[in-house]
């Protein structure tokens, strides 16, 4: 059997067990999740990892043209780990809110890139009113009507919700009348309420995390997972997350991705903190696609990851790789090496995809073939 | 795995030697997870602690004037530019201090072709560099190759006289700077000017035979294909065979900003594999380095499993790369994080590889802070 060959050497040990339940399409228990993250070879759970991304997806490769909005960084919320937000009150640097005539301009700017998705996310800012979001999405909608619209967070929700005097499931109503196709998989951090207490108390708990994700679910529309790993969280409660997505994703199906977020000190409360190392961010990757085996794709995000190991993460368990994505905001207080502009170009990552040996392939919101390559 | 891969495994499992067609072969190879378990069994049979080295030192460039002109290389100014400088010696003797007050031993001090430095200027640089520092055990790990012949080219010396004469005065190891690559075809395209490939050979073989240790590098990811890397590859092998004066390879890819041969930078992906190829091709050779400098940390601790087994050194201040826009830095208990994050030990040596005891203080926040690295 083909994949027994690099691992054969571990017969007997306790990556050989997992192994012969992932090649039997056996579910991996969290006590097996746990013992992944632990492995000391990374390698072996990458090539583990890596057999079942080409069994589900072969060699295909998935990217996607997109555009992000984030349309303020004013935030009520004090999460430990994020450098964007911004407390009017705080004097930080430069506190922004973007008119519909700043987001009708963001737009316009790529009217020239067949760009098929746009990703609206955005602080907690307690003064916007419901309108201010249904006019957001509208003013996409009227500036590219074939556009997929992916926005606003489970923790958004609930703050529009909050702000339209209406139920969840009345308000994602009102959001998908306006133009609303999707949900991003932000906000939930790390599901777990000792985390959530600690990192993001003034946001949703996981369980109220998990409530929102089922009327988004209800409601017809599909949506992202993710998890920022690499601050204060244990790989038990890595494994955890992992667990309870999966549950999660059994009862409604309508998770269409999983992808992990590494966190970055800098500019955050928590600074004092080292990175994610790039042997965290690999086996993150690894140890999803193995254990989150009903979610179809496992994306390496590479504005977090750096491209380069987004690149080597191709080998590590991701099928896709996210897009070209213009206009992102929230990872860098200021350049870095090689994300100065945070934008790779398509035929970057197309030569990026081909030269790890992979197939690119153009993907819309569903995860459909938009073009053949060229 | 296919089987032409297989076989290659097979080889390296029994400790057989890499022909060209393996070579050939693993550079066409994309699946990493297979080339790194065949690259660490390599690593672990030099090196079967768990551990990664490094050292701790200063990087030096004592002048930037160099006519030479290398087309990959944006920290050179020509003789006579306002730009040029050439440190003097109190000043390198004062950055020597600083460094041995840090705890560091090694010296890596290279810089341009400078027509007015004779081997006279660098022989009272070292005399005084030892006269002061030799009782901290301080390292001379200067000159590369390109500088060695040129200095014995304006003293008419022989490559010979040339380095019995630096290592009286004080050098004990010489960078494996400019080795480029080790192809005449490469080198035409890239440093017209500079030493040939079997002159930069010839010019180890010497160092070798007179009792230096060296290290040699390979810039790659600019015109070269991979028949130049696996060429470069082969002839650093087949010397090595010939002196055993290698101590380590140190891969690293061509940084192209503001130099004259502009492009693109080589991969994440690029890099893993010609690490993991060349600790497999190069079977005679102990050690191979990280270039964190190029790469930055995430890709060099991923490149521990791929045959690297070593973090070079701490540098303390880089002026070479960083002017053609890479200015990657770690400080050591970062460095020292970074290798244990990846399930190693770390452990500093000299620049001899002999193994000294760990430095960084119990209460750094990088040793103690993160609560995740229990592997």
């Amino acid at each position: 059997m083909e994949q027994q060959h690099i691992l054969s050497s571990l017969k007997g040990s306790s990556l050989w067990s997992i192994a012969e339940k992932v090649w039997s399409s056996e579910r991996l228990s969290y006590d097996d999740i746990v013992e992944l993250f632990r492995y000391p070879d990374l390698n072996m759970v990458g090539y583990l990892a890596n057999t079942v991304r080409e069994r589900m997806h072969q060699t295909n490769t998935y990217y996607i043209r997109n555009q992000h909005i984030n349309y303020t960084n004013i935030c009520n919320k004090h999460c430990q780990f994020c450098f964007f937000a911004k407390n009017p009150k705080d004097g930080g640097p430069s506190p922004y809110l973007m008119s519909m005539e700043d987001v009708e301009n963001a737009i316009k700017t790529h009217m020239d890139v067949p760009i098929s998705e746009v990703h609206i996310v955005g602080g907690i800012n307690p003064k916007l009113p419901f309108d201010y979001y249904l006019e957001l999405l509208r003013t996409v909608k009227r500036l590219r009507p074939g556009v997929h619209i992916k926005a606003f967070t489970a923790v958004e929700i609930v703050e529009i919700a909050r702000v339209a005097g209406m139920s969840i499931k009345d308000t994602l109503v009102a959001l998908k009348d306006a133009g609303l196709d999707s949900v991003p998989g932000g906000g939930a951090e790390v599901l777990s309420d000792r985390v959530h207490d600690l990192a993001h108390p003034r946001k949703i708990g996981p369980n109220e995390w998990e409530n929102v994700a089922r009327e988004i679910a209800n409601a017809g529309l599909p949506q992202y997972s993710t998890m920022l790993y690499g601050h204060i969280e244990t790989m038990e409660e890595r494994a955890e997350h992992l667990v309870r997505l999966r549950k999660l994703q059994d009862e409604t199906g309508h998770f269409l991705a999983f992808t992990p977020l590494s966190f970055h000190p800098e500019g955050t409360y928590w600074d004092h903190l080292p990175a994610p190392t790039g042997d965290d961010d690999l086996r993150i990757i690894a140890v999803s696609r193995l254990a989150l085996d009903n979610i179809p794709h496992i994306k390496s995000f590479w504005i977090m990851n750096t491209a380069a190991v987004s690149q080597i993460s191709l080998w590590y368990g991701a099928d896709d790789i996210d897009g070209t994505v213009h206009e992102y905001e929230i990872t860098y207080p200021e350049g870095h090496i090689g994300q100065k502009r945070q934008i790779l170009t398509r035929t970057q990552l197309i030569s990026m995809i081909r030269e790890a040996g992979r197939t690119p392939v153009e993907r819309n919101s569903f995860y459909q073939i938009v073009n053949e390559e060229p | 795995m296919d089987h032409e891969f297989s076989k290659i495994a097979e080889k390296v499992r029994n400790g057989e030697r890499l022909t060209w067609d393996d070579g050939r072969i693993l550079f066409h190879h994309h699946n990493l997870p297979e080339l790194a378990s065949l690259a660490d069994i390599v690593r672990k049979r030099w090196n079967p602690e768990n551990r990664v080295t490094y050292v701790v030192g200063r990087n030096i460039n004592y002048t930037n004037v160099c006519w030479v002109r290398c087309k990959f290389c944006a920290f050179y100014r020509v003789p006579g530019s306002d730009e040029g400088y050439v440190l003097p010696k109190e000043v390198i003797l004062e950055k020597i201090r600083q460094m041995v007050e840090n705890g560091g031993i090694e010296i890596l001090m290279q810089g341009g072709l400078n027509p007015k430095l004779k081997i006279e200027w660098y022989e009272d640089l070292f005399r005084a560099v030892k006269t002061q520092f030799g009782d901290w055990g301080v390292i001379l790990h200067a000159l590369s190759p390109a500088e060695i012949i040129y200095i014995a080219k304006i003293s008419k010396l022989s490559l010979e006289e040339c380095l019995l004469r630096l290592q009286n005065a004080g050098l004990d190891s010489i960078p494996g700077g400019g080795a480029e690559i080790l192809t005449d075809r490469v080198r035409q395209r890239i440093a017209p000017y500079k030493d040939t490939a079997n002159e930069w050979l010839e010019c180890m073989r010497v160092a070798h035979k007179i009792g230096l240790r060296t290290t040699v590098t390979m810039m790659y990811g600019s015109v070269d294909t991979w028949e130049d890397r696996l060429e470069h590859l082969m002839r650093t092998r087949q010397l090595q065979d010939e002196t055993g004066g290698f101590t380590a390879f140190i891969p690293w890819s061509f940084q192209p900003d503001g130099t004259e041969l502009k492009g693109s930078r080589a991969s994440g992906f690029d890099y893993l594999r010609t690490v993991a190829v060349s600790r497999m091709i190069l079977d005679n050779i102990p050690h191979i380095q990280a270039s964190w400098v190029t790469q930055g940390p995430r890709i060099a601790q991923i490149a521990l499993s791929y045959g690297v087994d070593d973090f070079g050194s701490t540098m303390m201040e880089e002026n070479v790369v960083s002017s053609a826009g890479c200015s990657f830095t770690m400080p050591i208990d970062e460095l020292e994080y970074t290798i244990r994050a990846a399930g190693y030990q770390p452990m500093r040596r000299t620049t001899q590889y002999v193994l000294l005891p760990l430095g960084v203080p119990e209460n750094s926040p990088y040793l103690t802070m993160h609560p995740l690295k229990s592997h």
